[in-house]
């Protein structure tokens, strides 16, 4: 081995580990605003990286509709919900938030598949498609068991990722697509090169992360979200509403789980079930920052991505053995550190 | 009569078969302070939960002459109606000066800078402390906190559940005079206490609550003389010992 070697597989692992910081960012945020583990971020990925694929070579993206026909099953079972609290603010608001935000963005997305769009007008679209997405999930799948265990949400998890990873199959078809570079330029460093993309990849990530930052330390929206996972009871009492904080939280993780996916489209071919994988990859660090700490996350991402840049250059059959092999240490370690912790009570 | 700002119908909570409050009714009046005083387990709790919303309840709940029974908790509480729980339920992981911004949540920015300052005028301890986690807090710095969080909504009625509940006898006097205060800064107070001599002592209207149902009514000095409440729950220098029978 020699040094450019080593220069080139660390500089894959960190880009890599920055996109791995984002998505276990994303876990960690759900998780401590509303318990669930998000095992369907990994179709966030795929959803944005597809979606933007598909605006860039002037195609109408298959999510678009999905986003529609979900919003719709979403209205659906707002109404029903609240049929004996209903009020008509309640109705303006679900129909403008469930019917027509992603009618806006399905008719948004014709009008730019129609011409050739900047790169950031597709970038902007794929995130109000797949972001919303997010959010009528929650609405549909957790917000009626948010009071369960753990377990539970966890189990509810799985479905949901197998029914999107099903529906992605549906509506983007099985073959796989790449998306332009948002930039050519590149620059050498010695023997290192850096492309404009991968420079992408660091600042978006590390804005990201300053601006995840700024809005849960030094916001007061951020701060009820976090006053949400600490006490749901608490909040409830001072007028946070603890349903909108799930909301958000989960139209935040697949809005960042869709930047993910925009970042790595254009240096990889990404099928309809690529995302699972890259999603574990987050999980594993958010794991390993204990699904609390983002600074840990972050930490364990990038050496998550080294790893996995070494493992593929010296065995590259066991990349992801070797990948996921690593969380078994961290496990072991955690659950005879950490004090059994009981089960949450709601 | 002047317009209530809460009046409560007829209200019945039941956990399964159990009803632990059975049809009761209650007004408070903008600017008064009302006590419920009542053995463990008659049922106080369980109300003032119900009329936060946390409990399903059948009955009426009126706020300023507009029925919310249907509505939720976060309603309510836009409506002016704050609870200060027996378990207080702060944000124990942040900061004494987040949990005050969040309890202005749904004020302006700068009614909650005018409501802060007033919070810190009234509970000095908590301003020293601005900086320390919740958690670290003692119980009488807690129940402080708690009614500070309440308070930076601009609550028209606060209700609070036990606020003496084990604390030092010194604390308990201090929570007192500024529930006392509160009146003078026009705030309702509906007040549920096991220490029934210093919620009467402070009330201006009193409830006496035994096995869910509202026994006796009325002005608090004429509820403290009232022989049944002496014996009950008064009883002077044995009125602990007859509190812990009656429990």
């Amino acid at each position: 081995m020699n040094t450019t070697i080593l220069l080139l597989l660390a500089q894959d692992g960190v880009t890599n580990g920055a996109i791995y910081a984002l998505l276990g960012f994303g876990l960690v945020l759900v998780f401590a605003v509303t318990r669930v583990i998000l095992i369907p971020q990994g179709e966030f990925i795929t959803f944005g990286a597809l979606t933007y694929a598909a605006l860039a070579s002037g195609k109408l993206p298959g999510t678009a509709e999905l986003a529609c026909a979900l919003g719709f099953v979403a209205f659906c079972v707002e109404m029903f919900s609240i049929r004996h609290q209903f009020t008509t603010g309640r109705l303006v608001r679900a129909t403008a938030l469930y019917i027509l935000a992603p009618a806006l963005a399905l008719v948004l997305a014709q009008f730019a598949c129609r011409g050739t769009s900047s790169a950031t007008i597709n970038i902007a679209l794929s995130l109000m498609i797949v972001g919303p997405i997010g959010l009528y999930l929650y609405r549909i799948a957790y917000q009626p068991i948010a009071h369960a265990s753990v377990l539970v949400l966890l189990i509810a998890s799985v479905g949901v990722h197998l029914a999107l990873q099903g529906l992605a199959l549906l509506f983007f078809g099985a073959e796989g697509m790449r998306a332009p570079t948002i930039t050519d330029v590149a620059a050498s460093i010695g023997p290192l090169r850096v492309t404009g993309q991968t420079l992408a990849v660091y600042i978006v990530a590390a804005s990201l992360i300053v601006a995840l930052w700024l809005f849960f330390g030094h916001t007061v929206y951020g701060k009820a979200l976090r006053a949400t996972a600490v006490n749901r009871i608490g909040a409830r009492l001072v007028g946070i509403r603890t349903v909108l904080s799930g909301q958000i939280a989960f139209m935040l993780a697949a809005g960042i789980g869709a930047i993910s996916g925009i970042l790595i489209v254009p240096m990889t071919t990404i099928y309809y079930d690529s995302g699972f994988l890259i999603g574990l990859k987050g999980f594993i660090a958010a794991i390993v920052g204990g699904l609390a700490s983002y600074p840990l996350t972050a930490a364990a991402a990038v050496a998550v991505g080294i790893v996995e840049a070494f493992s593929s250059f010296y065995a590259s059959n066991f990349k992801e053995v070797i990948v996921f092999a690593l969380i078994v240490p961290v496990l072991l370690a955690r659950s005879l550190s950490a004090p059994i912790m009981e089960e949450e009570k709601d | 009569m002047t317009e209530m700002l809460l009046s409560v119908k007829n209200a019945s909570v039941s956990y399964g078969k159990v009803e632990a409050v059975r049809e009761v009714s209650l007004d408070v009046a903008p600017g008064e302070i009302v006590t419920i005083v009542g053995a463990n387990g008659a049922g106080k709790t369980t109300l003032l939960n119900s009329i936060m919303g946390i409990l399903p309840f059948r009955g009426q709940v009126q706020i300023d002459g507009c029925r919310f029974e249907r509505l939720d908790i976060e309603d309510r509480v836009a409506a002016g109606l704050f609870l200060v729980p027996e378990h207080r339920e702060l944000f124990t992981s942040m900061t004494v000066a987040d949990n005050l911004v969040l309890g202005g949540f749904r004020t302006s920015r700068s009614s909650a800078t005018a409501a802060l300052q007033r919070v810190y005028a009234m509970f000095p301890r908590l301003k020293e402390r601005r900086l320390q986690l919740a958690g670290t807090l003692s119980g009488g710095e807690q129940q402080m906190l708690a009614m500070g969080r309440a308070l930076m909504g601009e609550p028209k009625l606060l209700m609070l559940d036990e606020p003496s509940l084990g604390l030092a006898p010194r604390i308990v006097a201090d929570i007192f005079t500024i529930i006392g205060d509160l009146r003078a800064a026009g705030i309702a107070v509906l007040l549920v206490e096991q220490n029934a001599q210093a919620a009467l002592r402070i009330a201006d209207r009193a409830y006496v609550m035994e096995l869910g149902s509202f026994v006796l009514g009325g002005a608090a000095s004429k509820i403290a003389g009232d022989p049944r409440v002496v014996a009950s729950y008064l009883g002077f220098e044995q009125g602990m010992s007859h509190q812990e029978t009656a429990s």
